[in-house]
């Protein structure tokens, strides 16, 4: 090219402004689409966004959002780092499962329950650096390689409740309730938790040059080793990052339920996760990391949910209300479906 | 006569980008028009929308004087145009009966008849001269073979078209001249045929008339005796050539210095014979053979990219041990691939990211670099390579062939190495950029680089190099000193006597 | 030639091993009574597995295939309670799940969504189109789910080939048909092996696409009617998981997940090798439900491993 063709180039390219700049964004979409859903709320139940403080801690529809979407948000993130290495986890709920079990067994035992947190966590790294191993160092595709643990992770979780613990054992714990169910001054402690991890892999990948090699071997991997990136430990490292948010993830659901239940413990988490990923503009075929986006992907899936309930609809149909709002938030994203919905409505107004 | 095939007014617009400008162009029965210009010059473009990829913007298209629409590939392979594009554009997996036969099989009773799909398969490839197992997979087979099923398949028996981009870039001087049989063949039963290439030599061996095109216009056509080489290279870039390539190189270094590369015995069982090669600092070292000879493999080997079995690799006296990319990278070797798209660009990041890529991780990740330090690299290297963009914060994807060859040429030159192997340097860069690169070679070694070329352009290995490692099938079999380097010494020693 | 069949007849060898082992360890397992009732019990889910054979093959993937054989069962289901005979409201649902696979495709090439997303998306809608529909599930009375249920063909031995295992042998036989004897077949072939080179040489992309996901859709309404008719009844939870095992049958019948390599046939002895450890450990008696699970992980990964390797030696990269 020379230089007319150039200059040419730069005259077409004026710097983008206002609503056209703001709507190519790929956030835009999860943000319209958690505004629209807040806003059906606020007229379908009053004082919807109403936040009060009771007994030192703040109450409130929105405040209950954040908090039930928490563990969803967090295996997201953790899939979210996965997913740009063109990679999945499909294990993450089965890995909630074996935590579950492994912290219902230590309390059992009598380990001390901070030891039975780090333990936890333990577990979660095991789990993803098996699912590393096959990835990045067996080459099997990450859709399959994580199946393998998705289909036995949850047999595994209920042999070691039924060698250690029993069926359905309970318990009780003074951390892991306060992780879960506590509070530091106003806020919800796994709120706080919540963010930590955040702004911890935000850290990674924006601080360091960590997300550009994430970002590398996702987009080419062959390429990014021949530039001298360590694509084995990357890969290793996402699925260990995705290993240990789910086990995070995990601590705070078993607490919740005061009880190891491996069956249905995560069910269809990481389904959810892998939607909120998607929604916060993240690609299935690798690429760029959006964790921003992954956490607006969560609340808006956790506030659908809460809708639904706080609008009186009964609670069968939350999944097809789901699925509908995720199409439309997809179908927008898609700039083929944009142009033909555009120019269906131009058509119709001559 | 009229025309077979006629492209009046022809444009394709992308954003920032004129792909193609009221473009004209014709080719008649019984003749090899050959379609010539620098990289984004439109050459490409203009195929796709001859044959059905793409759609123009404006423009007429007109088969035998009747205008028709090209809407797909398959509306053009309708209308008689048979196109084999530059990457063979087959199914590796597929047996190359399927290959052929996709799209018009043959059928009995409302199921495919496979036996007579076989037999129309094996008289299609006995036209080329093509005797081979058709059950099994294409992708057993190798480039060449795979180029010519791909001809077989455009090759339908109503086409009366052929277009062929870049048909010669994977085929060794053998092969070329087998296609060309087949190609005169087919001119003289009638065939109009298309024929993109950057290969000037083969043009004028082949083409009857050439049509060159600059910036998406068309700034010349006439024929072969009409359009001296002289003609053709000046209007393809516009100017004169200044004939850089033709100096003879200079070694200003000290010839009794210690080599700053020194690869003894290294070699992979299956891959490569054990070489030994040795670089010293302001040294270029080309690497000749034909194709299969082994000479990516060589390039690889030596960066660590293949992990060599045998022998050792010393760089400024340090022992690399187990080489790879990255410990390559460390010790301050580099190395830009032969395939850009498979092996070199990451497509979906910006230009910025994909230069400081080797860089960055030579530093490590704990220690990034500033965005202000990258934005300064990139637009440095931007500058000059000269590479064709507005924005270094435009996906690589975006830019042309040449321009990404140029990015990867940047993210190792940005790498502050020691020691640099580059492995077709100049594959699919336009005339113009092709000079550039020969003297950019020649100012790194000036500078105290080592360099290690791989080419399978002869001219191009006279141009710069001081001494030429010669290889065949996967041996090194000889080293040609600087004083005897010519393009027939070369040619000798590859052949061997 | 050879070395593309090569992973079906490990898969086939497998299953032989295993049937072989079981005979050895438990009296008159390796008999056709088990064989027919492995058939019978599991050929819902390989009906299903035989259209996502397809999906797979094209380089996609269809998660909504245990949703859809919930709906179908809920759906049946509320039809016989309004007086349809089954194998029309049966005939009904094959053409609502070829519909609704269409409505799939579309979506996945016109809007170019991924098809794990789209997919995902219609898992939800047919899942909660159940629940809206029944909570509770619904018998179906009609005489001839009985007839169906009662239909059987002997084995030599002592064994039954039940009709739901006829309908899936000739769903097989119709699949293998389409597969390797039709131009839409090697067109499913094309695109998964190497999806631009498809469409520039000229394969209709949109409408294989479409007619893949229909095609996958439509079997998975058929299994669907089959698990309906054999446990004459409608539950809103039936099938779920059922994707899993689904493609688990496909990989484990030696498909590749990226698609252009695999043999339907093999999705059948794949479905078996799942059932045949189910019973093997149901035979056990000691053994519980968890063994399943991490049995069936266990083997998935040696396949996994074994495919790996195989492929990996039949390169199909050219020499340079």
């Amino acid at each position: 090219m020379t230089k007319e063709t150039l200059s040419a180039g730069l005259a077409e390219r004026a710097p983008l402004v206002g609503v056209k700049a703001l709507l190519r964004h790929r956030m835009i979409w999860p943000v319209l689409a958690l505004a629209l859903i807040l806003i059906v709320d606020g007229v379908i139940s009053p004082g919807f966004f109403r936040i009060r403080i009771v007994e030192g801690r703040l109450f409130g529809s929105l405040i209950d959002i954040l908090y039930r979407a928490m563990p969803t948000a967090t295996v997201a993130l953790g899939m979210a780092v996965v997913i740009s290495t063109k990679g999945i986890d499909l294990s993450v709920g089965s890995i909630i499962a074996i935590c579950g079990a492994v912290i219902v067994w230590r309390i059992h035992a009598g380990d001390p329950h901070f030891v039975i947190l780090l333990l936890a966590l333990g577990t979660g790294l095991l789990c993803g650096l098996w699912n590393g191993m096959l990835v990045a160092l067996l080459d099997i595709q990450p859709i399959i390689a994580t199946l393998i643990l998705m289909v036995s992770g949850r047999g595994i979780g209920l042999m070691i409740n039924l060698i250690y613990g029993g069926t359905n054992p309970s318990f009780n714990s003074a951390l892991l309730q306060g992780l879960s169910v506590g509070h530091i001054s106003l806020i919800p402690t796994r709120l706080v938790v919540g963010a930590g991890i955040f702004l911890l892999l935000w850290l990674l990948t924006r601080r360091t040059a960590f997300g550009l090699f994430l970002e590398s071997v996702g987009g080419n991997p062959a390429a990014a080793r021949l530039a001298g990136v360590n694509t084995r430990l990357i890969i290793y490292s996402a699925y260990l990052i995705s290993g240990i948010c789910a086990a995070a993830a995990g601590v705070i659901l078993t607490a919740d339920t005061h009880t190891s239940d491996p069956v249905s413990e995560g069910l269809y988490i990481e389904l959810d996760a892998i939607l909120a990923v998607v929604i916060g503009g993240g690609s299935l075929s690798g690429g760029r990391v959006y964790l921003g986006g992954t956490l607006l992907g969560a609340l808006v899936i956790q506030a659908l949910t809460t809708s639904i309930l706080s609008s009186g609809l009964p609670p069968e149909y939350n999944l097809v209300v789901k699925a509908v709002v995720v199409l439309i938030v997809l179908l927008l994203q898609s700039s083929n479906a944009r142009t033909a919905l555009v120019s269906a409505i131009a058509r119709r107004k001559r | 006569m009229t025309a077979k095939v006629e492209i009046v007014g022809v444009s394709k617009a992308y954003p920032g980008v004129r792909a193609l400008d009221a473009v004209d162009f014709s080719v008649e029965a019984g003749e090899v028009h050959a379609l010539m210009g620098e990289n984004g010059a439109g050459k490409s473009t203009l195929i796709k929308v001859m044959t059905g990829a793409l759609r123009a913007d404006s423009g007429v298209i007109r088969l035998d004087g009747d205008e028709i629409k090209l809407d797909s590939p398959g509306a053009a392979r309708a209308a008689g145009i048979g196109a084999v594009y530059q990457e063979v554009n087959l199914v590796p997996s597929m047996s190359v009966t399927k290959n052929l036969m996709l799209g018009r099989l043959p059928r009995r009773l409302g199921l495919v008849s496979w036996s007579r799909a076989r037999d129309l398969a094996r008289e299609r490839l006995k036209r080329l001269g093509v005797d081979i197992d058709i059950e099994r997979p294409l992708g057993s087979y190798s480039v060449a073979i795979q180029q010519l099923v791909a001809i077989a398949r455009a090759l339908d028996d109503d086409v009366r078209v052929l277009v062929l981009d870049e048909p010669t870039a994977s085929l060794d001087a053998q092969e070329v001249q087998g296609l060309f049989d087949i190609l005169r063949d087919l001119k003289q039963r009638g065939m109009a045929i298309v024929f993109i290439s950057h290969f000037i030599d083969q043009v004028y061996q082949i083409a009857d008339r050439i049509t060159v095109l600059r910036n998406g216009r068309r700034v010349g056509v006439g024929t072969t005796m009409e359009m001296p080489s002289f003609k053709l290279v000046s209007l393809m870039i516009g100017h004169d050539l200044l004939v850089a390539e033709q100096k003879p190189p200079t070694f200003h270094l000290d010839p009794n210095a210690a080599p700053i590369l020194i690869a003894k015995g290294v070699g992979r069982r299956r891959v490569m014979e054990p070489v030994d090669i040795n670089l010293r600092a302001g040294e270029v070292v080309g690497l000749a053979g034909l194709l299969g000879s082994g000479r990516s493999e060589t390039a690889k080997l030596l960066f660590g990219a293949i992990r060599a079995d045998r022998g050792e690799i010393f760089v400024a006296g340090d022992s690399v041990g187990a080489a790879s990319p990255a410990k390559s990278l460390r010790l301050g070797m580099t190395f830009c691939p032969e395939d850009r798209k498979s092996e070199g660009i990451l497509s979906e990041l910006t230009i910025r990211e994909n230069i400081v890529l080797a860089l960055q991780s030579r530093r490590g990740w704990l220690r990034p670099l500033s965005r202000r330090e990258q934005d300064r690299l990139a637009d440095e290297m931007i500058e000059a390579l000269a590479i064709a963009t507005s924005d270094a914060e435009k996906p690589v994807g975006q830019l042309s062939g040449g321009n990404q060859q140029k990015v990867i040429l940047a993210r190792s030159l940005v790498a502050g190495p020691r020691v640099l192997i580059l492995d077709e340097p100049t594959r699919g860069i336009d005339v113009g950029a092709h000079a550039e690169i020969v003297n950019l070679i020649r100012k790194l070694c000036e500078q105290g680089l080592a360099l290690l070329v791989v080419s399978s352009e002869l001219d191009e290995l006279v141009a710069v190099s001081h001494r030429i490692v010669v290889l065949r099938d996967r041996k090194q079999v000889a080293e040609i000193p600087g004083s005897d380097i010519t393009r027939a010494k070369i040619i000798e020693t590859i052949a061997g006597s | 030639m050879n070395e593309k069949y090569l992973p079906l007849g490990a898969t086939i060898a497998v299953f032989l091993i295993l049937f072989l082992t079981g005979g050895l360890l438990y009296n008159h397992f390796f008999s056709t009574l088990v064989l027919g009732d492995i058939l019978a019990d599991n050929a819902f889910v390989i009906i299903a597995a035989i259209g996502t054979t397809f999906v797979i093959l094209s380089g996609g993937i269809d998660l909504s295939i245990g949703s859809m054989i919930g709906f179908v069962g809920v759906a049946m289901a509320n039809l016989d309670v309004a007086g349809w005979h089954p194998l029309a409201s049966g005939l009904a649902m094959i053409a609502f799940g070829a519909g609704f696979g269409a409505l799939q495709g579309f979506i996945i090439d016109f809007c170019e969504i991924q098809p794990f997303i789209v997919t995902l998306a219609g898992l939800f809608l047919l899942r909660g189109a159940c629940f809206m529909v029944n909570l509770d599930a619904v018998p179906l009375r009609h005489p001839f789910v009985s007839e169906f249920a009662a239909f059987a063909i002997p084995l030599p031995g002592e064994g039954f080939l039940a009709s739901s295992a006829l309908i899936m042998l000739a769903s097989l036989l119709v699949a293998i048909l389409i597969a390797h004897w039709t131009a839409f077949g090697a067109n499913v072939y094309a695109i998964g092996g190497d999806r631009v080179s498809a469409a520039l040489m000229g394969v209709p992309m949109r409408r294989t696409v479409v007619k893949i996901y229909a095609l996958g859709g439509l079997y998975s309404a058929l299994g669907g009617v089959v698990y309906a008719l054999y446990t004459s009844s409608g539950y809103p939870l039936a099938g779920t998981g059922t994707e899993l095992t689904a493609i688990a049958s496909v990989v484990l019948g030696g498909t590749l997940l990226t698609g252009g390599v695999g043999f339907v046939a093999g999705t059948l002895f794949g479905g078996m090798i799942l059932g045949l450890i189910a019973t093997l450990i149901n035979f056990n008696g000691s053994l519980n439900g968890a063994w399943i699970m991490i049995s069936g992980g266990l083997l998935l990964f040696l396949f996994i491993v074994l495919q790996r390797f195989l492929v990996g030696s039949l390169k199909f990269g050219a020499a340079r």
